[in-house]
């Protein structure tokens, strides 16, 4: 019995292990995400993005005070 | 089309597709490693365009089932957010292929069909803007489109995918969808997109009441 689970456990560390391992040399950018840089980038991008969108209601705004005006 | 909440809906779709496409888990790939990210964005642009291309082919046959020259001016502005949306397009897609492909523009049939389409729809303003008696330029520029429009899907999607084509989803690759298996992905994906058309849609109801205001005004 005790053989049986040695083995299972073998069994089960190289499997891990070729898990771990399953994709060597493929480079990520883990780097500036461990280091929390990649934050400075989503920010960056969102207020962008805000500020387009901001933009854009006030041509819609704009855009609604001409119609009411050449209703009237 | 007036209301609020589509509007903040397509806005907070994008925003999510933006911080979560970056921040996400993505499958690890040979070659285009964190460059997969940009699906995210380069695909829902070829989306916003095709239902921009959509949504003028149909006011183009409301058109000419009805000569209401409100539809033909619908039309128009929506191939003029489409034709924005198709450049944002090839020029993030070409941006992309220079880092994985090693070549902006490889000769290849996605590509090509793409540009092919686009000058299709360039051609279709220059025809517009030739023709000055209006109901004429109104007739003769939504027949042009009608017959634009399936070309265009043949051009960009039928084609390619019948050839050899490095582009994923045509000519013997599959999509990146077969490398995400957790539909992690997908999660950012779809909503992406969503939002993007929504967004496309707002543009054009920004530009078609500023035609309408014109228009009522010239009359």
């Amino acid at each position: 019995m005790k053989k049986v689970i040695l083995l299972f456990l073998c069994f089960l560390i190289t499997a891990l292990c070729s898990f771990a391992q399953e994709n060597p040399g493929i480079e990520m950018a883990t780097g500036l995400r461990s280091s929390g840089k990649i934050y400075v980038v989503v920010l960056v991008m969102v207020i962008i993005f805000v500020g387009f969108i901001a933009y854009l209601y006030s041509l819609d705004r704009k855009i609604s005070r001409l119609e009411k005006e050449h209703k009237n | 089309m007036r209301s609020f909440w589509w509007k903040a809906l397509g806005t907070i779709l994008v925003l999510y597709s933006v911080i979560a496409g970056l921040l996400g888990p993505v499958p690890v790939l040979p070659i285009v490693h964190e460059s997969i990210r940009t699906l995210y964005y380069h695909l829902p642009m070829w989306f916003s365009m095709f239902l921009m291309y959509g949504i003028s082919v149909v006011y183009s046959i409301k058109y000419l089932s009805s000569g209401k020259e409100e539809y033909d001016l619908m039309a128009v502005e929506s191939i003029n957010v489409g034709i924005v949306f198709c450049f944002f397009g090839l020029i993030s897609g070409s941006f992309w292929a220079s880092v994985t492909w090693g070549d902006p523009w490889p000769s290849d049939p996605k590509l090509n069909g793409s540009a092919i389409a686009t000058l299709m729809y360039l051609a279709y303003l220059v025809l517009r803007s030739s023709l000055n008696e209006e109901q004429k330029r109104a007739k003769i520029s939504a027949i042009y489109n009608i017959f634009a429009f399936p070309i265009m899907i043949v051009l960009m999607y039928i084609l390619p995918k019948l050839t050899d084509s490095l582009h994923p989803a045509s000519g013997g690759n599959g999509g990146f969808g077969q490398f995400d298996l957790d539909n992690s992905m997908r999660l950012v994906l779809y909503p992406g997109i969503i939002g993007w058309m929504l967004l496309a849609l707002w543009m054009l109801s920004i530009r078609y009441r500023y035609r309408i205001i014109l228009f009522q005004k010239n009359q």
